[in-house]
């Protein structure tokens, strides 16, 4: 999910993927998936059917563990974030291998349960969100920002929305002033919301 | 010129900027996919009938007003400040109907060769669609 390809392009290059990657400029899976945050992911069975809705793909919330002064994580914080990941991993390798008969896939009456809806707001800030990239694709940065700044306010919980449009660090990363204050402000709100799986709520 | 982007499309037609976004009947087909039938506005085997007793606010000579159209439906139109850009997208209830069906809602994207791939096309296959960004 990147507005610019080429500051997406050398990441994928690196990593050189066996697996299809594609390239969502306008960030339309957010709107059609309601995501809010990268990693999400879904899980979509043979049917084209959905049995793990849009949640947290593999990470967890240890951002607030992140040392400002020594800019560095917390002892203990990475480790535990590589173990989400490994579980996670873990869990897609067995529907992989089992599909419907894996325990981490839901059935359908799960699945709808865990599914997020949107409200008239999320949609409208998607929207804007689409229409602002456009016009900052043609040279429109001005009105653009002006509608990313109205979409923010109308979709607060989305970080791919804020991230995307917030200042960049020389590494390309949203991980500037405004984004610690964001996090800051969530209070007991989680960054990456944990997941229904064992191992990982 | 009107530019008129949907979640799937992007088409060029002639009409006039403003706030209100009038389309000839065969640009409304083209840029969205709905037209304009007897019976109401259409699309596959939907039809939204005009309000009665309100159809100048709809209709005229050959044109429909497709603003009025999409809130009608309770689906999201927003235009540039101009109006010559328009984004006409799904409401919330569309939305969450089809994400409470489960069944995954399609789309197109290109891989970073320019390649388009269609989701729909990986049936008969498990997927896992996970997301990432440089940012």
């Amino acid at each position: 999910m990147d507005s610019d390809i080429e500051a997406a392009r050398p990441w994928v290059e690196a990593a050189n993927p066996t697996y299809v990657t594609l390239i969502d400029q306008s960030h339309r899976l957010s709107s059609l998936y309601n995501m809010v945050n990268v990693p999400q992911a879904v899980w979509i069975d043979e049917q084209g059917r959905v049995v793990r809705p849009t949640e947290t793909g593999g990470s967890i919330d240890v951002l607030r563990e992140f040392d400002m002064e020594k800019k560095a994580f917390k002892p203990g914080a990475m480790e535990r974030a590589q173990v989400a990941k490994a579980t996670y991993l873990d869990a897609v390798k067995d529907w992989a291998i089992h599909g419907a008969e894996s325990r981490f896939a839901f059935d359908p009456d799960e699945s709808r349960s865990h599914v997020k809806t949107a409200s008239p707001d999320v949609m409208l800030a998607h929207a804007k969100f689409q229409l602002g990239q456009y016009l900052a694709r043609n040279q429109r940065t001005e009105e653009a920002e002006a509608l990313f700044a109205e979409c923010r306010d109308l979709h607060p919980d989305s970080w791919n929305i804020f991230r995307q449009t917030a200042e960049k660090l020389e590494t390309g990363i949203a991980g500037g002033e405004e984004f610690w204050e964001k996090v800051m402000a969530l209070g007991d709100k989680e960054y990456y919301e944990s997941i229904d799986m064992d191992g990982l709520r | 010129m009107v530019t008129v982007l949907t979640e799937a499309s992007e088409a060029r037609v002639s009409a006039e900027q403003g706030q209100t976004l009038w389309l000839a009947r065969g640009d409304l087909e083209r840029a969205t996919g709905w037209q304009m039938k007897p019976e109401g506005f259409c699309k596959d085997d939907v039809c939204v009938p005009t309000p009665r007793g309100q159809e100048s606010d709809y209709l005229r000579d050959d044109e429909v007003n497709a603003t009025a159209f999409w809130q009608l439906m309770g689906k999201t139109a927003v235009a540039s400040r101009d109006g010559d850009v328009w984004f006409l997208g799904e409401g919330a209830e569309q939305r969450n109907e089809a994400l409470l069906s489960l069944q995954a809602p399609d789309f197109t994207l290109s891989d970073f060769s320019g390649k388009p791939h269609r989701l729909s096309d990986y049936r008969r296959q498990r997927i896992l669609l996970i997301t990432w960004a440089s940012w």
